[in-house]
């Protein structure tokens, strides 16, 4: 397709200026959705907290970087983002490689990387945003449905930055850079002989893994991840709590700032990863609900923006990042429920914690920026 | 290029994309579905179960430690076992006001202030939510009788019933089977905290450290309903604990009582070695100490007294006690006088009582400064003649010398299972570069020769070159663990047998080994008088001291703790070795006189059927005291 620099668009609605949040770059429908979460955010984390005002402001805080950050990306256009891809994949996977040379550890894993005196961040965190952009730029530019060949040095790209982040360990990250990669891969209309035929393979491989591989240490950790209720002392203690600070919300919940399953200590991570249990145990069924709605719309809302991308890399990213937004709602509201593993993926734009909040909400930048930098062009 | 220039069909893709988002937005649905089925299962269909959970009771999960694996001797002795004991336990959630009721506690059991200050310690590690603590043990029942009579003034105390390791045989097998202890700070940065919630103690040397993961069991846990005073409702689940494994050690007890019996109240090691099975039947490092003192914490004075001691009670003269080899490495440097043929059978060596290297005027002395005048290799390992193995060494240098020493395993760790074993030293060019940035002196080799200069071996080093060679080269890495429940301990990093270039040789060094027993003139002779079957051995005698040149040795003018090292090694019977011994007596000053005849009793233990009164002592000794 040629560009249609140089060239006025025609208007179909005649010679007005584009709306405001066009040139603003701003999706007004996202931005709402957003403060509404925010919103829910803050109660939540009051009665998380016990009551924590100063937690409160915190999280506030990050909420406006993070908004900053968004409205900042959506400034860019989706073409630039393509331009500086190769090199910012390149530079992205050597920081997963230094973090696991000279990294920070803490509780049992190393994430960090500390360049004294400037600044301390997570590599993965970066790979989220150009795991994403790397996977739609690769195929983008080649025909789709993808070859086999493409197929398998897209899985190349995937696999590298996914093999670092899981040495760290980090298995919820892991995960949602994994899912971002392969919603890419799925978009871009992987043949389903290739589906199938990973399927196939995958089973026996993993039988095989568990039968000659493993170890028996390893194969209990896996049990345990799969069934953390065989573990209370340990990864099965939050379940058990979780569950039944859930369980006894009911239909209506017990009032905000009435749970006390979560206010007695008896949930550990209460205001971060498990804080779906505060929220079910005060708000109830409804609450919940009420919550999926809202997080269904801000994914109809993405794949809306996908469908009217108009080119292949601009659909394929804002698709998979709006498919690595589900993710992050079910696996999180799965495990603590528990219905899925364990693995550390926080509930999005509610759990407390900076870092995850800024990293997501770029990503809805990059949702503005798909969408606010169309081309007028005749439609076929 | 070839190959067509492929076009891309933009309508195409935007259609394939937007089957696939059809497609995900199916999924998204059908998830999201289940995600709100879970949600009504838990909240509406099981409510009256979640909500009674947590009204007015809580959920607590509490562990149950497993049962530590005990430990047994070859015939079944004791060597560890379990003992009921009862503690006094804290849940810091349900005493209203802990400053109170620990000033109360102190009051009823009238406790000093140290004992306060260890209690609060334990209180502050690290736990979960309304875990109970331990806080003292061994409690006797005169004070479980008052903390019961007065539990009503004591919410959140309560005491506990548990297991506390016990070591029957106390001192005799401290060093071997090594003991428990309270798991400390750095232990719990290790360990997997959820293994070990409910265990309180943790190997901390010797066996019961080196299979801590065999002995230690399977945590078990209780689902528990309890009110908010903390009293147990009712049992939700119950997942019994998986108790450690039983041990059963190669270790004979009855050997071992002979050993430090015929050891006496000297200090030194003795190691017995099955050299079929690599099994260590005796394990002696003495003085010894009683491993019950550590298990629920020693008390400061005890252990000062202990570590302070000049005789090194807790030292493990075994493992980690570095002694020069002296004479008992001879057999081992004549070997590799054959392989390397430097030397046959027969060449014979004068011996005017002193060694010179050429164009030096230093004279390193036999041990009998009149000296053996002509001594082939029987006779030079008869006589532990050395000028004959200067003259080896010089023949054989250092570079060789060490490559086939190495092979028996000096210098590096040669047990299967044992915690913390040294390496001791086996020197070599290289290592003197790079420890001391000196180069290699001739001198150097010659000392070597005998087991002297900068060569260290441990105790266990050298019953384990004894057994190889009764094994005739046959590497069986020794190990205390016969079986864990049946399974034999796994063989790991053996290194390779020692393969000779005419196995016959195997034979002669033996013969030779004989002769030192056996022999006229052998430096051992006395130990082996009237043995029904024939010994393999050799005598050494370690310097501790260095002896200035031309000063003579004289053991009544030197300090006690101067005087020399006492070493035997050797294994009977020779023709079918059964049982292979280390003997090191510090500051025995005699091989031959002190440690032989202590081997000579172990080897009576062990080969005939009921023990012989001690063999006859006052047979004049010749002794061997090279230096």
């Amino acid at each position: 397709m040629k560009p249609l620099s140089g060239i006025s668009p025609p208007n179909p609605r005649g010679l007005r200026r584009d709306p405001l949040w066009m040139r603003l770059h701003v999706d007004p429908w996202l931005l709402l959705l957003i403060l509404v979460l925010a919103t829910v955010a803050g109660f939540v984390l009051y009665s998380a907290s016990s009551k924590n005002m100063g937690m409160v402001y915190r999280q506030g805080a990050h909420y406006a970087i993070g908004l900053a950050v968004m409205l900042f990306i959506a400034q860019l256009q989706p073409r630039l983002m393509e331009r500086w891809l190769p090199p910012a994949y390149i530079l992205s996977v050597l920081l997963l490689m230094a973090v696991l040379v000279v990294g920070t550890e803490a509780k049992g894993a190393q994430r960090w990387l500390r360049i004294p005196g400037v600044i301390t961040f997570q590599p993965s965190e970066i790979m989220k945003l150009v795991m994403p952009m790397s996977v739609a730029w690769y195929l983008g530019r080649r025909e789709m449905p993808p070859r086999f060949r493409h197929v398998c040095i897209c899985l190349l790209i995937i696999f590298v930055p996914v093999v670092l982040i899981l040495k760290q360990p980090d298995l919820g990250t892991t995960l949602l850079i994994a899912a971002s990669g392969f919603f890419g891969l799925l978009l871009a209309g992987l043949r389903w002989r290739y589906i199938l035929g990973a399927l196939v393979l995958l089973v026996p491989g993993a039988v095989a893994m568990w039968f000659f591989v493993m170890h028996a240490y390893q194969k209990q950790r896996v049990l345990t991840l799969l069934n953390p209720e065989s573990d209370p002392l340990g990864a099965g203690w939050n379940i058990i709590q979780s569950k039944a600070a859930i369980g006894s919300g009911g239909v209506f919940g017990k009032g905000w700032l009435q749970g006390t399953q979560s206010h007695l200590d008896f949930l550990p991570e209460g205001h971060t990863d498990f804080i779906i249990a505060v929220l079910a145990e005060e708000f109830g069924l409804v609450g919940v609900s009420l919550l999926m709605l809202v997080y269904l719309l801000v994914i109809a809302r993405g794949l809306f923006i996908t469908h009217h991308a108009q080119d292949a890399f601009s659909k394929l990213l804002a698709g998979s990042v709006t498919l690595t937004f589900f993710v992050y709602v079910f696996v999180n509201i799965g495990m603590v429920s528990g219905l899925l593993p364990v693995v550390g993926v926080p509930l999005p734009l509610i759990s407390y914690g900076g870092t995850s909040l800024i990293t997501l909400l770029a990503g809805f930048g990059i949702l503005m920026s798909v969408h606010t930098h169309r081309k007028w062009m005749s439609q076929g | 290029m070839a190959k067509p220039i492929r076009i891309k069909d933009h309508l195409n893709e935007a259609g394939i994309v937007q089957r696939r988002i059809i497609l995900a937005v199916l999924f998204i649905l059908l998830l999201s579905g289940g995600l709100l089925a879970r949600m009504f299962w838990l909240q509406v269909v099981q409510y009256e179960h979640h909500s009674t959970l947590s009204e007015n009771n809580r959920v607590h999960v509490q562990p149950i430690p497993p049962s530590r694996g005990r430990i047994y001797d070859r015939n079944g002795v004791v060597l560890a076992e379990n003992r009921p004991s009862f503690s006094l336990n804290i849940t810091r959630e349900r005493v209203p006001d802990l400053d109170a009721t620990v000033t109360l506690v102190k009051e009823l059991l009238e406790l000093g202030d140290e004992d306060i200050e260890q209690l609060k310690r334990r209180l502050d590690q690290r736990r979960r939510p309304f875990e109970a603590v331990p806080v003292m043990f061994n409690l006797t029942e005169d004070q479980i009788a008052r903390i019961a009579v007065n539990q009503f003034r004591l919410p959140g105390i309560e005491v506990q019933a548990s297991f506390v390791r016990h070591y029957p045989q106390a001192e005799h097998f401290a060093h071997a089977v090594g003991y428990v202890g309270r798991i400390n700070e750095r232990e719990m940065e290790r360990i997997d905290r959820v293994a070990y919630a409910g265990t309180h103690y943790i190997g901390k040397t010797g066996v019961e450290r080196f299979y801590e993961d065999l002995l230690h069991g399977k945590v078990g846990y209780e689902e528990v309903e309890t009110n908010a005073r903390g009293r147990v409702l009712r049992v939700l689940k119950r997942t019994e604990p998986e108790s450690g494994k039983d041990l059963t050690l190669h270790l004979d007890s009855r050997l071992q009582a002979v050993a430090e019996e015929a050891l006496g109240a000297r200090r030194g090691a003795i190691v017995a070695i099955e050299p079929q099975t690599g099994g260590v039947l005796a394990y002696v490092s003495q003085p010894s100490f009683d491993p019950n003192l550590f298990v629920t914490g020693i008390s400061h004075k005890d252990y000062g007294a202990l570590r302070d001691s000049i005789d090194q009670p807790l030292f493990n003269r075994v493992l980690r006690g570095h002694y020069p080899p002296g004479s008992t490495i001879k057999q081992i440097v004549a070997l590799a006088g054959l392989e390397y043929g430097v030397t046959t059978r027969t060449a014979r060596v004068y011996d005017p009582g002193f060694y010179q290297l050429p164009n030096n005027s230093h004279k390193y002395r036999n041990w009998n400064r009149y000296g053996d005048g002509w001594v082939d290799m029987k006779l030079a390992m008869a006589r532990s003649n050395d000028t004959y193995f200067y003259d080896l060494a010089h023949k054989l240098g250092i570079d060789r010398m060490h490559e086939f020493m190495s092979q028996f395993g000096l210098g590096s760790r040669v047990s299967l299972d044992m915690f913390e074993e040294s390496a001791g030293l086996m020197p070599s060019r290289e290592w003197k570069r790079a420890s001391r940035r000196q180069p290699w002196y001739p001198g150097e080799t010659l000392i070597t020769g005998i087991g002297q200069g900068y060569m260290l071996t441990t105790p266990l080093q050298l019953a384990h070159s004894t057994a190889l060679i009764a094994n005739r080269g046959v590497w069986k890495r020794p190990r205390l663990l016969a079986h864990a429940d049946g399974v034999a301990p796994q063989e790991t990093d053996t290194p390779p047998d020692v393969k000779l270039k005419n196995p016959d040789d195997w034979d002669f060094i033996i013969d030779t080994m004989e002769e030192v027993m056996h022999g006229e003139r052998g430096t051992s002779r006395a130990a082996a008088l009237g043995a029904p079957y024939r010994i393999a051995g050799k005598t050494g005698t370690a310097q501790v001291v260095a002896i200035a040149q031309g000063a003579r040795y004289d053991s009544a003018a030197l300090q006690e703790r101067h005087r020399d090292h006492a070493l035997y090694v050797g294994f009977a019977p020779a023709d079918d070795p059964k049982i292979a011994v280390a003997v090191m007596v510090e500051n025995g000053e005699s091989g031959g006189r002190v440690a032989a005849p202590v081997a000579r009793t172990l080897f009576d233990a062990w080969l005939l059927p009921e023990p012989d009164p001690e063999p006859e002592e006052d047979a004049p000794a010749e002794e061997d005291a090279a230096p």
